[in-house]
């Protein structure tokens, strides 16, 4: 889908949800369940509308989803199980934490990598400006000068 | 002048990037499923719901999965590509109607024409998960050995037959 016909399709669902809101979904029987579901799908990116987590995405393959998380859950599966599921089938562009690899070396660590030239510079600016302002400061003859100058425009203010 | 240089520079680069990023569809998720062998699946078809279809009956051809349904309306957009292409015999399109009624998804065939040599019906979106389909319309090349060669996302395009999809079954037919 284009990108406009896709934010006119978001726009106009939201507008026409409370005309076909659906029957709620079937509340999982089991509280601990419906828990660890909603712990594993927040870490988890709705691929249908990307910027929503697979807990909070009311798209209909978010549902799909946590119905498989749920019954993933109630066949024993443990956590790590169940994200390399989704993961084998859509990619570490699933994951919010995407795992630690080769590929998203940058990812992680692009962050500290920007930070560490940013203070660099910084310290290599100021480093370079204290010894401009040091050089800056007058030698003993100048100093005579500047106050000699000084005097004059006091006497000069005086008459 | 040194001193502009450098940020210059940074700037240009920083530029690029962005360029590039902006440029990139952020819909389009590489799939993992490349290169691995398509997930196998044993579904009732849409035409005759006690016959059943499984992508091992297909080993040794090489196959397009075009995942559709009648609620899709990029799907729409498509279609007449489809038919063209389904007309010409080059290479057969088997149809996953993805979370879709019986009826409408008839319904829609007969009003916009069936290039499928059969649709089967993924009622409950299950088969769908284990593709990894996440925009339909999506469409999977799959080789003689079963094995997924690519997967266009989103509607298939003049461009993307032309340039991607029909060399690379040509090359696959070989």
């Amino acid at each position: 889908m284009k990108p406009a016909w896709f934010l006119l399709f978001c726009l106009l669902s939201s507008v026409l949800s409370p005309l076909n809101a659906r029957e709620a979904a079937p509340l999982a029987q089991d509280e601990a369940v419906e828990k660890r579901m909603v712990t594993i799908s927040e870490e988890l990116r709705c691929l249908v509308c990307q910027n929503e987590s697979l807990a909070a995405s009311r798209a209909d393959l978010a549902q799909d989803l946590r119905r498989e998380i749920r019954e993933q859950i109630g066949q024993g599966k443990s956590d790590k199980e169940i994200l390399d599921f989704m993961t084998g089938r859509y990619g570490d562009f699933v994951r919010y934490r995407p795992p630690l690899k080769g590929t998203t070396f940058l990812l992680w660590f692009g962050p500290f990598l920007l930070l560490v030239a940013g203070v660099a510079a910084l310290v290599a600016v100021l480093r370079r400006r204290s010894r401009r302002v040091a050089a800056a400061e007058l030698s003993a003859e100048e100093q005579q000068q500047a106050e000699a100058l000084l005097k004059d425009g006091e006497g000069d203010s005086g008459k | 002048m040194n001193r502009f240089l450098l940020p210059l520079g940074i700037f240009i680069v920083l530029v690029v990037f962005l360029a590039i990023g902006l440029n990139r569809d952020p819909r389009e998720v590489p799939s993992p499923l490349i290169n691995k062998p398509a997930p196998a699946f044993d579904l009732p078809q849409l035409h005759r719901p006690e016959a059943r279809f499984a992508p091992k009956d297909l080993q040794g051809k090489v196959w397009l999965l075009n995942v559709w349904a009648s609620w899709c309306v990029s799907c729409r957009q498509e279609h007449p590509l489809l038919v063209e292409l389904a007309k010409s015999g080059l290479v057969p399109i088997y149809g996953l109607n993805y979370t879709d009624k019986q009826e409408d998804a008839l319904r829609w065939l007969k009003q916009f024409g069936d290039p499928y040599a059969l649709s089967i019906v993924d009622a409950e979106g299950r088969v769908g998960i284990d593709y990894g389909v996440y925009g339909v319309p999506e469409t999977y090349v799959i080789d003689k050995a079963g094995v997924i060669r690519f997967k266009q996302i989103g509607p298939v395009t003049q461009e993307a037959l032309e340039k991607t999809i029909l060399p690379l079954v040509r090359e696959l037919q070989k």
